[in-house]
Formats: C-alpha cells, sequence, structure tokens
C-alpha cells in the first residue's frame, strides 16, 4: 500500500468503527437528531407565534437557521468522541499497528459527516412536516446541503482541534456550549438581526453563523424582498463568503489539528 | 540465537525526572524476559519505546530487526501490543474490534473476519464475540485485548502489566494462555510487579530501578545472587515482634522484615538448618511463643527487597495469601 491510498484506505476502517460506535450510543445520536427536532418545534411555534418576518412565514425563515445550528452541534460529536478516545487506551493500540497515523482524524471526522448528513435528512424531512418549503430550483438546493455538509466537515476539525487541546471530555463540553451558544444566538439564524442594537447587530453580520445561514436561506430560496438583507460584506456575499470559511477553517485547522493529535498521544 | 531485542543506552526524560536512565538488554529470540520493578521504575516507558509509541531522548533499540525510531513504520507490522488498560472498543463487539485491528494490519476484509473468529476461538471467546465488549469482565476483556496483539501472528509481543486489576482465577487463566503462546517460539517481554508471575512465565528477569537495570538473570541465578536461605517465625502477639527482633538480629546476615499483619519475622540467614534450630532455641529463651516457623530459599521478593531497598508491590497479596 502506498503512502498516498494507505491514509484513505485506514481512514475508512476508523469511520466504519466509529459508525457501529454511533449505532450503539443513543446518548450522540440523540444529541444530533433529537436536539434539533426539538429545537425546530420549540423555535417554529414559540418564536414563531409572536416573531414577525416581512414578507414570509418564520418557519420558512427559521429552517435554514436551524440546519445550521444542527451543523454546530453536530460536529462536535467529533471532539467530544475524540476526548472520550483519549481517556482510554484505543489510541496506544491505533499507534502500535502500521497504519497511517493521519487516519484517526480522517476516520473520525468523516463518519462524523455521515452522521450529520442522516441528521440533516431528518431535519429537513421535520421541517417539511411544519410547513418549510424549497423555492429555489433543485440544483441549488442540493447545493445548499452541499454548503451545509463542508461546513460541517470544516466545523468538524475545529472542534477535534478544541478537543485535543483540552483533552477532557468535561471541560470540551463545557467550552463548546460557552462558545457556540452565545455564537447561535448573537446571529441572524433565529431572528431578523437588522433589528438588534448596533454592537449586537455588527457581531451578527460578521457572524459566520450568520453567513452560512444567509448562503442556505439564498439556495433553498428562503428569502423576502421584503426583508433588507444587511450591507456587511459577508452578508451580501454570503455563498462566497461561506466557501472562503470553509477553505479558511480547513487550512487552519486540519494541519493544527494533526499536529495537536501527534503531540497529544505520544506524551 | 540471535536478539529479537535489543536496547542500548536508552534515556527518556520527562521535565527533570529521566523515565530512562541509561537503560540498556537484549531478548534472545523465542524467550520471555519479565521487566520487574516498582511504579515508576521506567516499565512501561520501557515498552512504550519499544513499540514505537515514544521515542527516546537518547540511545537506540532495534525490535524484529527494524530500528524502533527509524523504522518504526516496518517494524509496526511485526510486533502486538497489549496494554495495561485493555485497548478495546467498548461499543464494538470481540469480533468487530479484532476485525478492525486486522484491517489495520492490512490483512484485508476476508482474512481479518476469518483471523478475528480464529482467536475467539483460541480465547474461549466464541459466545460473547458478537457482543459489545461494554458487557465483558475484566479478565474477558484482558483476553480480547491480547487477541488483539496477535491477530497479525507477530514474532515479536509486549505486554505491560499483563493482570495487574484481575482477580487470582483470572490471572492464572490468562497466565495459562500466556504460558501456552510462548511455547510456539513467539518471543515476550512483559512488565510486572508480581514475582509469582515472573517466576511463573519468563525465562528471565530483568530488575528495573528508576529507569536503569539493576539486575538480570534467570529467577534462580537471581537467588542464588541474593544468597543464602530465609528463616521465617510467625509469633504469637504484635507485642512479641520486637522482643524476637532484638533477639534474633545477631542471627541475621541481611535486613529482617517484619510484618505486623501476620506477625510475622522473616531473617536472612547462612547455615538454615542449624539457624533455624539456634533461632527456635533462642527464642524459647526470651519467652517468645512462636506460632510457625520454617526455612524457605530466597523468593523473587527478597532478591527485590534486596537490591531496590524496597518491598515489591505485589509482597502485600503474597503475605495475604500466606496468612490464610
Amino acid at each position: 500500500m502506498t503512502s498516498l491510498t494507505m491514509p484513505i484506505v485506514d481512514g475508512w476502517t476508523i469511520a466504519r468503527r466509529n459508525t457501529l460506535k454511533i449505532r450503539r450510543s443513543p446518548d450522540l445520536l440523540g444529541a444530533a437528531i433529537m436536539f434539533p427536532i426539538v429545537f425546530v418545534l420549540m423555535f417554529a411555534y414559540v418564536f414563531g407565534s409572536v416573531i414577525d418576518i416581512p414578507g414570509m412565514s418564520y418557519k420558512e425563515f427559521l429552517i435554514p437557521g436551524i440546519f445550521v445550528q444542527a451543523v454546530i452541534i453536530g460536529a462536535q460529536t467529533t471532539g467530544y468522541t475524540l476526548t472520550l478516545d483519549l481517556q482510554k487506551g484505543i489510541y496506544d493500540r491505533f499507534r502500535s499497528l502500521p497504519m497511517a497515523p493521519s487516519a484517526v482524524l480522517i476516520g473520525q471526522t468523516v463518519s462524523d459527516l455521515l452522521m450529520n448528513l442522516s441528521s440533516l435528512v431528518v431535519m429537513a424531512a421535520m421541517g417539511l412536516v411544519v410547513g418549510w418549503r424549497v423555492h429555489s430550483s433543485p440544483g441549488e438546493a442540493v447545493l445548499g446541503f452541499g454548503l451545509l455538509l463542508l461546513f460541517a466537515y470544516a466545523f468538524s476539525w475545529v472542534t477535534a482541534t478544541v478537543a485535543l487541546a483540552l483533552r477532557t471530555p468535561e471541560s470540551f463540553n463545557n467550552v463548546a456550549t460557552m462558545v457556540s451558544f452565545p455564537l447561535m444566538f448573537i446571529s441572524n439564524a433565529y431572528l431578523d438581526s437588522s433589528k438588534l442594537p448596533t454592537p449586537l447587530r455588527v457581531i451578527a453580520e460578521w457572524n459566520p453563523i450568520s453567513t452560512f445561514t444567509q448562503a442556505a436561506r439564498e439556495l433553498f430560496g428562503n428569502t423576502s424582498s421584503a426583508l433588507r438583507t444587511s450591507d456587511a460584506w459577508p452578508m451580501q456575499h454570503a455563498i462566497p463568503a461561506s466557501l472562503l470559511w470553509i477553505v479558511v477553517l480547513l487550512v487552519v485547522f486540519v494541519p493544527l489539528a494533526t499536529r495537536l493529535y501527534k503531540k497529544t498521544v505520544s506524551a | 540465537m540471535s536478539d529479537a531485542i535489543t536496547a542500548e543506552g536508552l534515556v527518556k526524560r520527562y521535565g527533570e525526572v529521566k523515565a530512562l536512565d541509561g537503560l540498556s538488554f537484549s531478548v534472545p529470540q523465542g524467550t520471555v524476559l519479565a521487566v520487574l520493578g516498582p511504579n515508576g521504575a521506567g516499565k512501561t516507558t520501557t515498552v512504550r519505546v519499544l513499540t514505537t509509541l515514544l521515542r527516546p531522548d537518547e540511545g537506540r533499540a532495534v525490535v524484529a530487526g527494524y530500528d524502533v525510531v527509524d523504522d518504526a513504520m516496518r517494524l509496526r507490522a511485526h510486533i502486538g501490543l497489549s496494554g495495561q488498560y485493555a485497548a478495546v472498543d467498548e461499543h464494538l463487539t470481540g469480533a468487530e474490534n479484532l476485525e478492525m485491528v486486522g484491517r489495520l494490519y492490512h490483512l484485508g476484509a476476508k482474512r481479518s473476519k476469518a483471523r478475528a473468529r480464529e482467536l475467539l476461538e483460541r480465547f474461549d471467546l466464541v459466545e460473547a464475540g458478537d457482543r459489545p465488549v461494554k458487557g465483558y469482565s475484566g479478565g474477558m476483556r484482558r483476553r480480547i485485548d491480547l487477541a488483539g496483539a496477535l491477530v497479525a501472528d507477530p514474532p515479536v509481543l509486549f505486554m505491560d502489566e499483563p493482570t495487574t486489576g484481575l482477580d487470582p482465577r483470572a490471572r492464572n487463566a490468562l497466565w495459562n494462555t500466556i504460558a501456552e503462546l510462548v511455547a510456539g517460539g513467539t518471543t515476550l517481554l512483559l512488565t510486572t510487579q508480581y514475582m509469582d508471575e515472573a517466576e511463573r512465565l519468563a525465562d528471565d528477569v530483568l530488575v528495573v530501578d528508576h529507569g536503569r537495570a539493576i539486575a538480570r538473570g534467570t529467577t534462580d541465578a537471581l537467588k542464588d545472587q541474593v544468597g543464602g536461605n530465609r528463616v521465617e517465625v510467625s509469633v504469637t502477639e504484635p507485642g512479641e515482634l520486637d522482643t524476637a527482633r532484638e533477639a534474633l538480629a545477631w542471627f541475621a546476615v541481611g535486613a529482617m522484615q517484619t510484618d505486623p499483619e501476620s506477625l510475622r519475622l522473616t531473617v536472612p540467614v547462612t547455615d538454615g538448618a542449624e539457624a533455624l534450630r539456634q533461632i527456635l532455641g533462642r527464642l524459647a529463651d526470651t519467652g517468645v511463643r512462636v506460632r510457625d516457623a520454617g526455612l524457605r530459599r530466597p523468593t523473587l521478593d527478597d532478591v527485590y527487597l534486596t537490591l531496590t531497598g524496597r518491598q515489591a508491590s505485589g509482597a502485600d497479596t503474597k503475605a495475604e495469601e500466606a496468612a490464610r
């Protein structure tokens, strides 16, 4: 086996292992699928009865934001699983085998991508049930899901990096919650961010969550001419800005996570 | 016979602490070496260096003909590691664990599956093989971990404290398994804190302390090196232990050991039977009531105590067993 094919073959073996694990861990699946379902229902019917979005139903406005939120929560599985594995001896076993060292992180992120995909499918179905509709072409809709999955994959590497730096499941969960909740709420995912007070509005405009939400809304056709889009560059060019974010995240965090993995497991 | 493992001047530092401090030894092909030492002596670090998990700061080591640093990747195809903490995935079944390891050794899907079944049979795990490891007992976990080390049928095996934490029955069962395994000609390096484990499994014992080798030889040779015999006396009352100790100081050719729990005193002597007779006489004169007395050859515990000045942690359990 060559040094080029080995990471792929071994990565696939690790991904299979993780997929089996996910199927047997109701807590992981629950977090990835139940959470978004609860959020869809809660926001659609609680916030939806109060919040008024000009020119469109709140549910259509909301669902792309919930997709992004599901990706943020789903990608945390990568980091969380890594910290759990770090507590056990399994990485010693892996490192004593003639496998590609990079396969562990590749396999982990790939299996979590598959999980994110299934979670998006569940949520899209849930969205259709509560009244969400795609108003763009099928091609654009596919691009929309593709963009979300790319973001999920890139964000998995971010959570992997954080996990390898923190090492314990408890501290990872604390940091993940403390960072992701403000990030999700100070954005346009659940409400029209142009109505926020100025400092929060500026944060929301440049928040990548808003960028991805805006891009998803455009690709699914969940926009309204009555709703004014912010003038900030990432909001005006949400799709290229999203792609740029994905590239930046991958370029920064893939090497960083790989280096941290080597350092962490060989201590 | 050529050496399956050679280590020359291995040094590994953790900040100020030297986990390995110039450790050198070799293991001839097809033999079993027990690396014996207390916690923190450098046993686990030794295994981690030899299995490529850790780079030594100084020195070099060759395992199965491959340098552990320069040829690490190729070496990994020729070794098996079974760790102190069973390195298996709890959520996978025993069979899935072994199959995954087979794939990572690049045996291919079909052979990995077949090999997993073979090993489950050999380790008496056929019934449990399709259940997640989560529900396994401690002994079963160790067995599946050991099976994982054997997937590629490697010529050199490493086991880091294979029976630590197991109950006596499970430990005995695992010893039988390991003994069968090495009878087939596999080279094995195992670390242990238990004297009886080294005695049972190893051809040779390497005693390490503070990251250095302080003695090496067969268990018999090490006992001879310490020399003489031991007289063991158990007294009736705790208060008599000190009296006996004072009375017998004259006979001891080395440090005496007292065990307040079993009220036992161990006296190293030169002239065995004569010393025992005189000791009993002396104790009778001082009014100490002897509950039990005997003469024995030095054990590895004595070797260990003499060499390191400390009692091996495995001695506690032995003392308990003897007290029963």
